[in-house]
């Protein structure tokens, strides 16, 4: 049992086993499942997560309320016809994380990982870290397994939900549970991959949650594409040996002050941020018809 | 704070756009209709701080018709709920309130049933789909829906709890949780939360405790 991170790692440690191993145990301990049916369970959701990062970049997937659309399926013909400033991956995965925030927003079926407004960046960073590594699909679940393990860590200590802790902890704890599953699905260690999702948070910490008109929209959808590419730095650069100066349980536990500290106009309610401009007022009466 | 389980960090799979707002709404709905029972022609929802604010753009009030219509969060029927309502010749009403020091995502779900009966139900999604019922009738309870629960209400005298519990474990089943709250005009609620649901005849058994006034009993979902 693990109830932080510290206690994670000397799980893996001392059983000398990698993170998802040790979240398949406990999941199945405290379930009473077998470890087998878990992750067949954790076959489907990855299955829900690939066909929502695929949508997008074949047809435009427009929001009900038309404010969003079709940009995943921009970035990915941009990826196909020119050339680009930051490469195949990191367009890649922007493209597949626009894919899953649109059909989110189209009222269409994704998993919420942690929630639904950052539900495209952990689908988005480990399909593309998986294509990149030349992984397979068991490699992926794995890559769950490890990604939820962070993200239980996170909801226990802190929050993962933007009314209550603003957008660094819904993207942000996103893309620190994404960042950890890829350092071990590349073979990184426990300890690197809780490097990865300490800078991860701290590259974001203080972002607020300002959904124009109060859709989780804009700029919901172009954080999950920043969120994913936040991820794949952040788990370079723990792979490169670099490391946290904090160690990841105490930047949890920042993340949780600051957002307490957000004022509410800055936690979801479209009151504050991006939201209040002109523009953000201007088409929330448009799309209300106030 | 409870320990989450792997698949409630990933997961639920649902339909979009919100998690807290949609998918939790959902699930808030469904629980507070099972608390309410059928046959209620009438459900105003009394929403508090973000859910007040943003309701219509994340379709919290489509998935709160959902849920008290009996739909789960990844049912694709969600999006035409508020129609299918009207059909059903149930009047539904949102009202943006301030319920004072509650969770931002709260709503009070007020239902009025065909006997003249009113069932209030409060409860708060307190994110990634988890939710947290808070009240009952005005009692304060807890209960995430997590496990199968029963709410009993009876009046208060010696014996209730032996009997209730009696009757749970002549059907073999351990209780998981069990909280008892008793309001000035004796009445008790208690909350039982349990590792495995109760047959209908147990629970038709424990209806038929003297002094019981209501059972409702709820399904995981």
């Amino acid at each position: 049992m693990y109830s932080n991170g510290e206690e994670l790692i000397a799980l893996a440690n001392t059983q000398n086993k990698k993170i998802y191993e040790i979240v398949i145990d406990y999941e199945a301990d405290r379930t009473g499942k077998t470890k087998e049916e878990i992750v067949g369970n954790m076959r489907s959701v990855l299955n829900v997560m690939i066909d929502s990062a695929e949508k997008g970049l074949n047809e435009e997937v427009n929001s009900i309320s038309g404010l969003i659309g079709g940009n995943a399926k921009k970035v990915q013909d941009y990826l196909n016809e020119n050339s680009n400033l930051s490469g195949y991956v990191i367009n890649k995965a922007m493209a597949r994380a626009l894919s899953v925030s649109e059909v989110n927003a189209s009222m269409g079926r994704i998993v919420a990982a942690p929630t639904a407004g950052s539900s495209g960046i952990l689908p988005s960073v480990v399909i593309t870290a998986a294509e990149v590594l030349n992984k397979d699909k068991d490699d992926m679940v794995n890559a769950l397994f490890t990604a939820s393990g962070i993200g239980q860590i996170i909801s226990k200590n802190a929050t993962v939900s933007g009314a209550e802790g603003g957008c660094q902890a819904e993207c942000g704890s996103a893309a620190a549970m994404a960042a950890a599953a890829v350092v071990e699905m590349a073979g990184g260690t426990p300890e690197q991959a809780l490097h990865a999702a300490a800078i991860c948070i701290q590259n974001i910490l203080g972002l607020v949650c300002d959904p124009v008109a109060g859709l989780v929209e804009a700029p919901c959808y172009l954080r999950n594409s920043s969120g994913a590419v936040n991820a794949l730095t952040s788990a370079d650069l723990a792979l490169a040996g670099v490391r946290s100066i904090i160690p990841f349980d105490e930047v949890v536990d920042a993340m949780y002050r600051v957002g307490k500290a957000l004022p509410f106009e800055l936690r979801e309610t479209a009151l504050g941020g991006i939201a209040a401009t002109p523009t953000g007022i201007k088409l929330k009466n448009k799309i209300f018809g106030e | 704070m409870k320990f989450y389980g792997v698949f409630d960090v990933l997961g639920p799979v649902m339909i979009g756009p919100s998690s807290s707002h949609t998918a939790g709404a959902a699930r808030l709905g469904k629980i507070a209709g099972k608390i309410a029972g059928c046959g209620f022609k009438r459900v105003d929802f009394l929403l508090h701080g973000s859910f007040a604010e943003t309701y219509k753009g994340h379709g919290t009030d489509r998935a709160l018709v959902a849920g008290v219509l009996g739909m789960e969060p990844y049912d694709e029927r969600l999006r035409s709920s508020l129609e299918i309502a009207k059909n059903l010749n149930i009047e539904i009403n949102f009202i943006p309130t301030d319920l004072g020091d509650e969770h931002p995502n709260t709503v009070k779900i007020i239902f009025y049933k065909e006997d003249n009966k009113k069932i209030t139900v409060m409860g708060s999604s307190i994110g990634g789909g988890n939710i947290l019922i808070t009240e009952v009738d005005g009692e304060k309870v807890e209960f995430t829906g997590e496990y199968p629960t029963i709410i009993a209400k009876y009046m208060d005298r010696k014996g209730m709890i032996a009997e209730i519990s009696g009757k749970i474990l002549d059907e073999g089943i351990n209780i998981a949780n069990m909280k008892v709250t008793r309001n000035q005009n004796r009445i008790v609620t208690a909350i039982i939360e349990l590792d495995v649901q109760v047959t209908e005849e147990t629970l038709e058994e424990i209806k038929q405790i003297k002094d019981m006034i209501t059972v409702a009993s709820i399904n995981p979902i």
